[in-house]
């Protein structure tokens, strides 16, 4: 995530990271609908852990159907013709979001901690970089509101035509267990901006921070119905979202799998419209000519942020020929140097996978890569007694058949291979169905440019990864997804 | 009363109203300096100006008065304070819509004092200070704010092996010179989207109403905005503005004034640096009313839309035309309206009108009401001064008004209404159009071919359908023909404050 605090940049500075919080209370556990709190029409509740400790932090209200059936109800209903929300001045839709993210920075620590808890997530990078980016967004946003711009257009014959840029409607919007609170922003910012209603599913494993969104919702002052939301399953309120003939759009992050699932559902009910982000196996590209320092690190946090659980994760780094063994040697010097540990600690710099699912599923991959001929450099199993710890993983003389080169892991293993023509590898960058980032480090321009170009990725770093601001559209080439956010 | 510069609620079925605000009545004038590198400074010669209020004839305080050496000051300061390098340079572009933001936020804060000085210095009615003026500036502060970091470049598909994109850079160093009618809003019109692309400003506020400029200096420096990005220096249009217009290290300049100023502006602007000019003057607008139009939404919004600010505004509706079959129900309706309003201290919260704004306004327009009884038109109310009153003038309606008069040609800028007649839509399109002003019209029908041909075919820059004065930070607003050059607010402005470059890059081989 793109740091903040250079130089000559007086508002706003970092701020100082403070302790979390002790024994926070988890108050928001119901669905939210028409700005009240819902107990499921079924009666049932589904528990959410502490992936850290495998500990139950609370149970949440279980959104099926007929839940989302009320929801989308109260959202249409805030959409009419003539209601509060439709006949708002745009600009004041802006003064809306602008005080919602007034309301998150006061309320950081305890977001910031909820997200910890929740998500396994560590605390110094929830406060810092997710709520960081969470206000930033929201403001973004607000600022778009009153100049969403139609055109007027020369027709041929006698007539006056002019654009209005309309929004949607009732949009869907389902969102994934690795950045709870940034993704559920991503969303909710630009489609209120526009002027939608939205039903929102969180994942059933992080329902925590977007549930108590919906009370700062509230006191900011959005109209009953604006913004709803849906704790739930993926087969249950996920699927009864993407089929809904009363939902205009769906907006889904999550696995290419599940998102393809999501657009055919589209299909086959109301032909709503669809945007996904979906996952990555995106490619770093270093040059022999690069800063090999700054690649290297780079690389590291590229992929390791977050326990690996990132869709722009740079799990394929192609390494030209030259410089190949010192940049395998500095990785594994700098995949060592790891603290593993509770994530609300201070000091610790890895936290837990997510849940018990992602945990197997990445020790399988590192299965196979040990039994596929990879070289495991360091790590390659689990940590510790309790939670769902991995060990930083990393794989020299990785090729591009092994599964390790081919699937998202989703966790803290990085692939090094190695490359030594600009055409092989623009070509093996690029032999994926997934685009969705890529990068390169060289200090030739020409190569710098040519890549630019040629990767088919929505978005290229050139020595740099991870650089993401709320100006920048974000999205995916080929099956990471379709459509941009931010 | 027509929509006014965007002041509504945000749809919350509770409205309580809340009391309306009360002017500071022994308000004392702190910042009376010129405004350099966020210090206050005494003018390099010495001298000082009066500023007095319209409403008592009283002098309110002395202000330092600039001239070129000040303005070559302010000019340094800016040129610091825009090297590539300097923290304004170096700050991210959204942090610079936060300073706006909270700059929005201390007019907030403010907003009793800042319409009390507005009030004090131009005598406009302290609750349309309060309720249009402040609401506007905060607003469009609001709205730039939101565009800073959105000033974006294109990427372009040329021709052969390059990689071409645009980047839209701040322009530099801008001069800007305001006006006595609006001189809050006018200065934040400006300024907004000036500091929203990135640039420094050196601003000339009117002579007659530098208060609330010189109080928002204090702002900019309390809100933390780094020393040169905004300057100010009061002083008078001889010399201080035109040592603006000719400085050859100002890199553009914007002015809202009389149409002979703003040519006098180009003039230097081309002669001196070839600086580029954004030019806000006078209008002569029509407003078209038709047969099957809401009678009392056009002679009300009509009224308002001449008479408001005392007559003062570029886009008071100065010329009448209405369809030959409610002609004299339209004349009738509109002198009650004429002879209800009410003149008085512009502290008082049930005043309508205010003075005008100094003895040359003052005069002129009672020269102007005399030619138009001269040359033939009906004087249907009004006509005169009131009496041992200092500038106040009575609203004045005349009917009977043809396109030859001088009331139906010069732009007057006071209470006075000039009310002709139409027969045929092409008829009054030609005559809407037959001036060199071109700034705003107005058009009330019922008819949705009638509005859009209207909307069309008439040369202004902004067309209302049935309303007036409908002006908000989106829309762009600005003149054809000798109305003005470019425009203001809006996305549009950004365009005024942005210097485009592109960067093309070779390579070695063409790429997709």
């Amino acid at each position: 995530m793109k740091k903040q605090g250079s130089d000559g940049n007086p508002a706003p500075a970092m701020p100082v990271l403070p302790e979390p919080l002790k024994d926070l209370k988890i108050k928001y556990t119901k669905i939210f609908i028409n700005n009240e709190w819902h107990d499921s029409i079924s009666g049932k509740k589904f528990k959410v852990f502490n992936p850290a400790t495998e500990e139950k932090i609370c149970e949440v209200e279980e959104g099926d159907k007929a839940d989302v059936d009320e929801a989308v109800k109260a959202a249409r209903k805030a959409f009419e013709l003539g209601s509060t929300w439709r006949t708002m001045d745009a600009s004041e839709r802006g003064r809306l979001l602008n005080k919602l993210a007034d309301l998150v920075e006061r309320d950081r620590l305890i977001l910031a901690t909820m997200e910890t808890i929740d998500g396994g997530k560590l605390f110094s990078t929830a406060y810092l970089m997710d709520l960081g980016a969470c206000i930033k967004t929201l403001r973004y946003c607000a600022g778009w509101a009153d100049k969403i711009h139609g055109r007027t257009v020369p027709m041929d014959g006698n007539f006056f035509t002019f654009t209005r840029h309309e929004p949607i409607g009732v949009c869907g919007q389902i969102i994934p267990w690795n950045f709870p609170l940034v993704m559920f922003i991503w969303k909710i910012a630009p489609a209120l901006c526009c002027g939608n209603t939205v039903v929102v599913k969180p994942a059933e494993q992080t329902p925590l921070s977007a549930l108590y969104m919906g009370s700062l919702i509230k006191e900011a002052g959005f109209p009953p119905g604006v913004v709803n939301i849906v704790p739930g399953f993926g087969p249950t309120a996920g699927a009864a979202i993407s089929h809904h003939m009363d939902i205009d759009k769906v907006a889904f992050t999550g696995s290419t799998e599940v998102g393809k699932l999501i657009k055919e559902a589209a299909g086959k009910s109301n032909l709503k419209r669809v945007t996904l982000e979906l996952g990555g196996k995106s490619p770093n590209i270093i040059f022999a000519d690069a800063d090999l320092d700054a690649a290297v690190e780079f690389a590291h946090i590229g992929l390791f942020y977050h326990q690996g659980q990132c869709c722009i994760a740079g799990s394929r780094i192609f390494v030209e020929e030259p410089i190949y063994d010192e940049f395998v040697r500095r990785s594994i010097e700098r995949a060592k140097k790891y603290t593993l540990g509770d994530p609300l600690k201070p000091g610790v710099q890895q936290g837990p996978q997510i849940d018990k699912e992602q945990f197997n599923k990445i020790l399988e991959l590192i299965e196979s890569g040990k039994k596929e001929g990879a070289k495991l450099e360091c790590g390659g199993g689990p940590w510790g007694d309790k939670g769902y710890f991995i060990q930083p993983t990393v794989f020299s003389n990785v090729t591009d058949d092994m599964r390790i080169a081919k699937e998202e892991i989703f966790g803290p293993v990085q692939q090094i291979m190695k490359f030594k023509t600009v055409d092989e590898v623009i070509k093996r960058a690029n032999n994926t169905t997934y685009g969705l980032a890529a990068a390169v480090f060289t200090k030739d321009i020409d190569k710098a440019l040519t890549f630019a170009a040629a990767l088919q990725a929505g978005t290229v770093w050139v020595n740099c990864y991870s650089a993401l601001s709320a100006q920048c559209p974000f999205g995916g080439f080929k099956m990471s997804g379709n459509g941009r956010e931010m | 009363m027509a929509a006014l510069n965007g002041a509504v609620e945000n749809g919350q079925p509770d409205k309580k109203v809340p009391p309306l605000p009360r002017p500071l009545r022994s308000l004392e004038v702190k910042y009376t300096k010129i405004f350099i590198n966020n210090e206050w400074h005494e003018s390099t010669s010495g001298k000082k100006f009066p500023t007095y209020n319209p409403s008592t004839l009283e002098k309110i305080c002395d202000i330092e008065e600039g001239d070129k050496p000040d303005v070559d000051n302010a000019v340094e300061a800016a040129k610091a304070a825009f090297q590539r390098g300097s923290p304004w340079r170096q700050m991210d572009a959204p942090s610079r819509g936060r300073l706006l933001h909270k700059l929005a936020d201390l007019l907030e804060r403010d907003r009793v004092i800042l319409a009390t000085l507005e009030t004090m210095d131009t005598g406009k009615p302290f609750l349309q200070a309060y309720f249009i003026d402040l609401e506007g500036c905060i607003k469009t502060l609001r709205y730039y704010a939101g565009w800073a970091d959105k000033i974006q470049g294109r990427t372009i598909p040329v021709d052969e092996n390059f990689v071409c994109f645009t980047r839209h850079e701040p322009m530099g160093v801008c001069g800007a010179i305001t006006p006595w009618n609006f001189p809050l809003l006018m200065l934040v019109w400006k300024m907004a989207p000036a500091l929203c692309c990135g640039n420094t400003l050196v601003i000339k506020p009117a002579e007659q109403t530098p208060l609330t400029s010189l109080y928002i200096g204090s702002l900019i420096k309390e809100v933390g905005f780094p020393p040169g990005v905004v300057n100010i220096v009061p002083g008078y249009g001889p010399t201080a503005g035109a040592a603006i217009s000719t400085h050859d290290s100002i890199d553009k300049i914007a002015f809202t004034g009389s149409t002979k100023v703003g040519k006098l502006i180009k003039e230097a602007a081309s002669k001196s640096n070839l600086k580029r000019v954004t030019l806000e003057l006078g209008g002569k607008n029509p407003c078209i009313v038709c047969a099957d139009a809401d009678l009392d939404l056009a002679v009300e919004c009509a009224h308002q839309g001449v008479f408001f600010n005392q007559g003062q505004c570029c886009t008071a509706a100065s010329r009448v035309f209405v369809e030959e079959q409610i002609y004299p129900e339209f004349v009738k309706r509109s002198v009650e309206f004429a002879k209800k309003r009410l003149v008085g201290d512009p502290f008082d919260a049930r005043t309508e009108q205010g003075p005008q704004i100094d003895q040359k306004q003052f005069d002129k327009i009672l020269e102007l009401i005399e030619s138009g009884k001269k040359e033939g038109a009906k004087l249907e109310c009004g006509g005169l001064a009131i009496e041992d009153r200092g500038l106040f003038i009575k609203p004045t309606v005349f009917s009977e008004v043809t396109d030859n008069m001088r009331i139906a040609k010069e732009e007057i800028f006071g209470p006075v209404q000039p009310i002709m007649k139409f027969k045929s839509i092409e008829e009054v399109i030609r005559r809407a159009n037959s001036i060199e002003y071109g700034l705003t019209a107005a058009v009330f029908t019922k008819n949705l071919d009638r509005a859009l041909t209207l909307a069309s075919a008439l040369q202004s820059g902004t067309v209302w359908i049935n309303c007036y004065n409908a002006l908000y930070a989106q829309a762009p607003f600005g003149g054809f023909k000798m109305s003005g050059n470019g425009r203001e607010l809006g996305e549009y402005a950004l365009a005024e404050y942005t210097e485009v470059k592109t960067v093309t890059i070779k390579l070695s081989q063409k790429s997709p």
